[in-house]
Parts: C-alpha cells; structure tokens; sequence
C-alpha cells in the first residue's frame, strides 16, 4: 500500500495470521490481516471489541500472550523481517525504533517507581549516555509530552497523576529514544472526552512533527474520521476494508463498513437513523468458520461469498475491500 | 514517620487487651493455686487460707489485676511453681534458645521459598513449577511434628548424619560464656570452632522441620504472586519498551510481586511461633515452648501467663516491623493517607 | 437453576481436568466411610492389650503391626479416623457458624459494635494460634469437646473478618437498599439477602480450613492435651509411638502419621477444589 509520500512502507504486515490455544478450543484471531503503514501517515484500525485490532499491534512488537501462536504471514519494518528476529534484536528494536502505547495509561506505568525513573529505564536500555544525560533527556521528554513542572512531575508515582498525565508519561516513554513507529492501541478509551481531545492533539502533533508512521487503533469511527489519513476497517480477525478517510465516509464498499457509519451517532443527522448492526461476533473457536466471517450477520450473502476465499480487492485508488457483493 | 508513631499507638490497646486476656485466662485454669502452693492437700483450711492470703488471691478480680499491671510494670512476672525461680529469669534464659531456632528456620524457609516460587512462575508447567506446587501441597499437609520425627527416623536413626535429638547440644561439649544466649554467635565469638559446628549439627534438624512448615504457604504465594505481577499491564509496557528480561524481572516484577507476600511474613512468623511448641518437644529442644508446655501440665500459673504475655508481645512487634517495612517498599501506602 | 447447572458442568469439567481431584474426592469418601463403618469392621478391639505381642513389626495378622501394649496398630488407626473427623468436622462447623453470624452482624451494623469485635479478634490474633489452642484447652480441661472448643475458638477470627468484609461489600448495594425501602427489618434483610449471598466465600474458606483443623487437633493431642490415653487418636497415637522412632520401630509412628497426611491432604485437594468450583478468582 502507497503512503503518502509515496516511498517503500515503513510497516508491512503481510498476510498475518495468529490464534491462541485455550482451555475450551483454539481461537482464531487473527486471518491473513495485511495492510501498510508509511512514514509521516497515521493510519486508524477501526473495528468492534474483538476484532483483533490489538492482536495485530501485539503482533508488532511482540508482546502476544505465551499462548498465542503466529501461524502464518509475516510483518516488516523497513523491509526488515520483524518476525524473523531473535529476541535479542527484537529487545533491542522496540522501544527504540517502534513504540507502543496502551489504553489504560495508568495501569500500564510502574505502581511503585517513579515516573520519571521509568522513562529513565528506557533510556538507559537503549543508550549509552550517562546518568547525568539521561536525568535531562528525561525532562526533555516530558516537556515534549507537555507535562507541567517536569522537575517535579519526574518524582511522581503514577496514582498521583490524573489519567491523561499518564498517558502524556506512556507517550513521553514510547518517544523518548525517537523511534519511527508509533502504535497508540486505544490511548484515549480511559479517559474524559475534554482530555481524549487533547491527547489525540498531542498525538497528532507529534507524529507529524517528527513524521512518524502512526498505527491508531480505536473503535471510535468519529475519532478515526478526524485524525487520520487512512483507515483499516477490521472486524472478527479479517481485514475488511482499506481506504483514505474521506473515501471511507462518503463511500464506503464493505456492508460492515456501512452498517459501522450508522451505529455511530456522530456519524448521523438525526438518532432515529441509528441502526444497530444485528448478530454477533462469531464465535472464533469453531472449524467451520465460514471463507467471510460477516457472511451471518450479512442482507448481502451470496452463495459465492461461502464457496470462495476473501481477498483484498482494489476498487478504487488507496481504497481495498474483501467482499464478493460490495456496495 | 507518623505512619510508624501511628502504628506503635494503634498497637497499645492490643497490647492491653493482652495483657488482660492472659490475666483473665490463667485465672479461669483448673486447681486451686494455693493448694498447690502449700504443696500439701491436706492442710488445714487455716493454712490454705494464710498461703492464699500471702499470694494476694484473696482479693477481688479487679484488685488482683491492678497487683498484676503494678507487677508487669516492675518487670515481675511472677514465681514458677515448679522450679522455684522467677519466671522472668527462666524466660530469659531460654528465649534465646528458641529465638535462634525460630530465626534459623525463618530464613531458611524464606531463601528457600522466594527463589522456588519465582522460578516456578518464571517457567510454568516446568519441572520447577511442579516442584513448588507440590511443596505446597505436601508442606501444607504435613503435620509439623510427622516431619521432625521423620527426619529423625531417617537422618539419625538410618543415615546417621544428625546428632541424637535430645537438647540443644551435646551435653559433653563445652558451653561458652553466655554473651547473647544465641549458641551460635556465643560460640563464634569465643572462637571455639568444635563447639559452632556442635551447636549448627544440632539446630540442622529442628530447623529443618519449622522450615519445611514455612516454605509452603511462602512458596505458593510467591509463586502466585509473580505469576499474577508477570500478567500485568506495566510488564507488558515494560517489554514492549525494550527492556532487558533481567530489568523487566527484577526490577519490575519482583519488587512488584514480594509486596504480598510481605504481608504473608506476618502470618508464617505466626504460625512458626506456634509450630514452635510442637518441635521443641519433639527434638527435646530447652526452648521456651517447652518451659511452657510443662508449666501448663503442672498448672503453673505464672510461667504460662508470662509465656503467652511473651508470644503476643514478640508477634505484634514483628508486625509492626513488618507493617513499616511495607510501608517502605510500597509508596502507595504512604500516600493513602 | 441454571447457575447450578452450570456449576455442575464445571464441577464435571474440573474433576475431569485433574485426576488428581478423582482421588482427592475419592479419598475424602473413603474417609468418611472409614469413620462411619471403622469401629464396625475393625479386626481387632482398638483397646484390647496383650504385652506379649508388643511391638510387633507389620505382618499379615497384623497389618500395621503392634504398639508397645501389643495393641494392633490397623485397628486403633482405623477406628481413630472417626474421632479425628468428628474433631475437625464440628470444630470448624462451629467456628463457621458462629463466625460467620458475628462477622455479618458487624459488618451490618458497623459503629461501637463493629469496633469493640474487631478489638477483641485483634487481641486473639496477637497470640500464635496454637499458643492460644493450647491455652484454651489449658483453661477448660483436658477433654475432646474443650479440643473441639479450642480449635474452633482458633479458627473464629479468619471467619468473623471473611464475613465481616463480605457483607461490608455487599451492604450497599442496590438490592439491599430495595429491600430495606420496601419495609425489610434489619435482621430479615440479613437472613434473606445478606447471609445466602457470603455462603461462597464462607464455604470455600471451610473447606479449605478443614485440613488445618485436623493438623491441628493431632498437634493438641501430640502434646497431651486433649484426647487421653488409652483413646485411639492419631495425634496421641504419633506422641506414644515417638520415642520408639530413635530405636528404629518405625510403625508405631508411621502408620497413624500416614492416616493423618492422607486426610489433610485430601482435605486440601478437596478444598481446592470446592473453590475452583465456587469462586476461580481465589486460584492461586
């Protein structure tokens, strides 16, 4: 997939399968996802809960759970395989070349060390400097992050701050050694809309001031609408469909895609127009998982839709969709 | 600071209530102390009477109470009935004895089951892993006193490693100049060598068997609170950060994870203190379990009541000290105020 | 009706996960049959003596051997399991109920009540439990009932301070004020709302308190106090055997120790069990 820029992709996940093993079967999570994100473009994965929006970015950087398994496919970063490194390179390349930050800030930071003394850690791993150094660098990351008083925020446990200082700390942490990728899987979920607002701002600031490529996950299509370039629709471990913001809203071709726009009230003029999307998630334990895991909850079904297997067609510049009856 | 000075006042009531409730107890026990006293049942009532006067008994409840806080406050905890001296002196003399056998064991479990149980959470379903959980398991089951005489039966009587189980140590052997009472140090710091290691081979066992008692609720929950400390969100920060599995695992996850079982050390000190009575009588040890026991089988008032006075007082003290050092390592403590 | 279903499905589930549960629970039949049918079904008369035949290594007349009054070992421990169960079973049964009603009363009703109780269970938490168990059975005499009393007098805090907290969670909740708008009295909404809705956390803490209360009834009994002689207890029966151990007669000590192991353990396993059935997020 072309970037904006129009060079080769920074991130390429290609063909990505993964499923975990439980006590009650084998979940599928994840079905041959794919798609590209480029430098200075902040790309949103957009789906319900359990699409495996977060799989994928787990995926990234490694951080499955111990029962998770990558069956098939293969992601690369600067046309390095990520997949293939040992855990060594792995260590050594994220946080520093990639960064990932959660969605509930706070849980995610230390309960019992300093935050500042946890940006430091990072630091430390992956640059020589000395103390002295990395005491500074660590201020100039929470000024970065627009973080009040720094001298004395650095101090702070994270119970003392309030959730967007949290997350203005992760986003410190995960930019501290300047890397070129940034995943935000869901940065602003937990926390009040004033500060999503101004959360997502800073995000977005910072990305293309150091033109970033940025992976946004989120289930909020209004958030996606408006920061992102493009958009990577997901739903039950499919891709479904890819394309630029503006041709996403105005004409989209997936029927989940459509069914999305109208479930969102924000995406509608009047609330009487809301309809909810019928059916559910299917259940991804099963053998039988149909070639389209919407097909069930799908006015659109084809015979054709059972028989075949997905893939991403092109239907338009920057605009893919895996659907055998598009709109 | 004032979470410590806090503490020490929140403890006062306890300590009183204590000190009621032994007063109260010991005067529920069976027998008429002054009989027993005058050492003759058939004494004539007029006897009875001057021996129960002489021993204050004649008095009301609350007046024998204040004589008693008037006592404790003056350091008396009475006479033993049995051996004739002041109980002060007897626990004096024997505290030391026990303590080293409580503190030996302590650690042993301690440095046994820290380990066993991170190593069991860091590598799950492992040989490790099995190993702990059935450490638990059996640890739990076991009665304290099985163990010892176990032990017993296999290290001395089939192997023939330990020394006979009867005292503290080998009755032909030297004691040092009593400096700290702790036979250990005592030895160590008159130089006697045969003496350190005569005293060490001795405390093996009972030691042994207190710490196997301690290991499995240590070891289990170090275990469970690792493995729940290694699932959590800042664990996944911190390894999405890049940082060394030895940071993410010492640094992060450990300090993490012994919070809890901070709180568990209370509890094992407990129960150790308990368990303490039953090995001592199994391996003959001279401690002050033992001095009790007997005490309580000759309905000797005092030394029990100066015993379970002691018991309490050495447990809320090492809850406190416990409650602080959790304080110190755990920041949201402090700030909950 | 469903959540019981359900409970059974998963009860299923977990028996059949770990066999080792298959034996615990088996085990733990076994032992209440043995206490049932034991006194019935032994070989010989637990008491009769016969210094003839004293000490007596196992044998096929004598399965466990004889002790040091020539009494045989099989049938003393087997007739003990009776005794020891009825200890254990009736002492937390006590320390349950009366537990659990004291630790829900003031937990509901908080104030001057709450604050004294709670006093009084930190002052028995200051002294080492079996220090005080010894003492209580000092205190009220040397019988089987006073070592039922102790043990549960021991066991009491943990279920006061269980329920205590439950209830203290739950008394807030919206169901509880309906009730209480609706006309309930305090004691009505305790018995009908409050107390089924702890029995969880109650019953997984009874089971799981059953094995430490057979170790400690034996501990009480090891020590003299208690059970006296000649009455067949395991705990006595390991004390009247000990100090043949260091001259190798083994079975004195192992047989009636090996019954007790048995059935803490199983009693653990079962424990362990009850609670993944009732409440998984106590798993450790």
């Amino acid at each position: 997939m072309t970037s904006s820029t129009d060079s080769a992709p920074l991130l390429s996940i290609d063909g990505l399968s993964v499923s975990f093993r439980t006590r009650r079967g084998v979940v599928n999570a994840l079905d041959r996802v794919s798609f590209d994100v480029g430098c200075g473009e902040i790309v949103g994965v957009a789906g319900e809960s359990g699409s495996g929006k977060s799989v994928t970015a787990f995926s990234v950087m490694g951080i499955l759970d111990r029962a998770a398994r990558i069956t098939s496919g293969s992601i690369h970063f600067e046309q390095r395989d990520v997949l293939g490194m040992s855990q060594r390179q792995r260590d050594a390349w994220r946080g520093r070349e990639a960064s990932i930050i959660f969605q509930n800030p706070r849980t995610a930071l230390n309960p019992i060390r300093r935050v500042g003394q946890q940006i430091a850690d990072v630091l430390a791993r992956h640059s020589p400097d000395s103390p002295r150094v990395i005491r500074q660098r660590v201020l100039d990351a929470l000024r970065q992050v627009r973080v009040s008083d720094p001298e004395k925020r650095q101090n702070a446990y994270p119970m003392e701050l309030s959730g967007g200082q949290c997350q203005r700390v992760g986003i410190a942490m995960a930019l501290a050694c300047s890397p070129r990728l940034l995943i935000a899987d869901e940065p602003t979920t937990g926390l009040d809309v004033t500060t999503q607002a101004v959360i997502m701002d800073l995000i977005r600031e910072l990305a293309r001031s150091r033109n970033l490529g940025t992976v946004l996950i989120t289930h909020d299509l209004a958030l996606a609408a408006q920061y992102c370039d493009r958009v990577v629709v997901m739903h039950a471990g499919h891709v479904v469909e890819t394309a630029e913001v503006s041709q996403l809203f105005t004409s989209a071709r997936h029927p989940y895609t459509a069914k999305l726009l109208r479930s969102v009230p924000s995406m509608v003029d009047r609330l009487d127009q809301l309809q909810a999307i019928e059916g559910s998630l299917p259940d991804l334990r099963r053998n039988d998982l149909p070639h389209c895991r919407f097909a069930e909850r799908c006015e659109r079904r084809l015979p054709v839709c059972d028989s075949q297997a997905l893939t991403l067609e092109v239907v338009g510049p920057h605009h893919r969709v895996a659907c055998r009856n598009p709109l | 600071m004032s979470r410590v000075l806090f503490r020490l006042l929140g403890a006062i009531p306890t300590l009183f209530g204590v000190v009621l409730a032994t007063f109260l107890l010991t005067r529920v026990l069976p027998g008429d102390p002054a009989i027993f006293f005058a050492g003759n049942p058939s004494m004539d009532a007029q006897a009875i009477q001057e021996v129960r006067q002489s021993l204050g008994l004649d008095k009301s409840l609350p007046q024998q109470f204040v004589i008693y806080l008037r006592q404790l406050a003056h350091g008396d905890l009475g006479q033993s009935i049995s051996t004739g001296l002041p109980v002060r002196q007897e626990l004096m003399n024997r505290l030391p004895t026990s303590a080293e056998l409580t503190v030996c064991a302590f650690l042993l479990a301690l440095f046994t089951a820290v380990p066993l149980g991170v190593m069991a959470a860091l590598k799950p379903g492992s040989v490790v892993d099995q190993l702990c959980r059935l450490v638990s398991t059996l640890g739990v089951s076991l009665p304290t006193f099985v163990t010892g005489l176990l032990l017993i039966y296999v290290f001395y009587y089939l192997v023939g490693w330990a020394p006979e189980p009867i005292g503290r140590i080998d009755p032909f052997i030297a004691l040092p100049p009593k400096i700290t009472g702790f036979l250990l140090i005592d030895t160590l710091l008159q130089g006697d060598w045969a003496a350190f290691v005569a005293s060490a081979k001795q405390l093996v066992l009972p030691a042994v068997t207190m710490a196997l008692f301690a290991l499995a609720p240590l070891a289990r929950m170090t275990r469970a609170s690792m493995l729940s400390v290694l699932s959590s969100d800042f664990i996944r920060t911190a390894r999405a950060n890049g940082l060394s599995w030895r940071t993410v695992v010492i640094t992060y996850a450990f300090r993490n994870a012994m919070l809890p079982v901070v709180t568990t050390l209370g509890m094992t000190f407990s129960y150790m203190l308990g368990a303490n009575v039953l090995v001592e009588q199994v391996f003959a040890w001279p401690g002050i379990g033992a001095f009790a026991l007997n005490s309580l089988i000759s309905l000797d008032y005092a030394p029990l009541q100066g015993f379970m006075l002691v018991m309490a007082a050495i447990f809320l003290l090492v809850n406190l000290v416990i409650d602080i050092l959790y304080a110190v390592i755990d920041p949201r403590a402090e700030l909950e105020r | 009706m469903t959540a019981m279903r359900e409970r059974l499905r998963i009860a299923r589930y977990l028996i059949a996960e770990n066999p080792v549960n298959i034996v615990a629970f088996g085990l733990f039949v076994l032992l209440v049959l043995a206490a049932i049918v034991g006194p019935l079904i032994s070989p010989y008369d637990p008491l009769t003596t016969n210094t003839s035949i004293a000490l007596q290594p196992p044998s096929a007349l004598h399965w466990f051997g004889t002790d040091q009054l020539g009494r045989d070992v099989f049938s003393r421990v087997l007739v003990a399991t009776r005794l020891d169960l009825f200890i254990a079973f009736s002492a937390v049964l006590l320390s349950c109920a009366i537990g659990s009603i004291v630790g829900a009363l003031i937990g509901y009703f908080g104030g001057w009540l709450d604050a004294t109780v709670s006093r009084g269970v930190d002052i028995l938490m200051a002294f080492p439990l079996f220090v005080l168990a010894m003492a209580v059975v000092a205190a009220l005499g040397n019988t089987v009932i006073n070592v039922v009393y102790a043990t549960a007098v021991i066991n009491l805090p943990f279920y006061i301070r269980l329920a205590r907290a439950e209830i203290n969670v739950r008394r807030t909740l919206g169901y509880v004020e309906a009730a209480r708008v609706g006309g309930s009295g305090h004691f009505r909404v305790l018995r009908v709302f409050l107390l089924p809705n702890i029995l969880s956390p109650v019953v997984v803490q009874a089971s799981v308190n059953l094995g430490w209360a057979v170790l400690n009834a034996a501990g009480l009994s090891f020590l003299g106090l208690g059970v006296r002689a000649p009455t067949p207890e395991w705990g006595i029966m390991v004390a009247e055997g000990a100090r043949f151990i260091a001259s190798g007669q083994w079975w004195v000590v192992l047989f009636p120790a090996c019954a007790l192991m048995v059935t803490v353990f199983s009693f653990n396993l079962l424990g362990d069990a009850v609670r993944d059935i009732l409440d998984p997020r106590l798993r450790t």
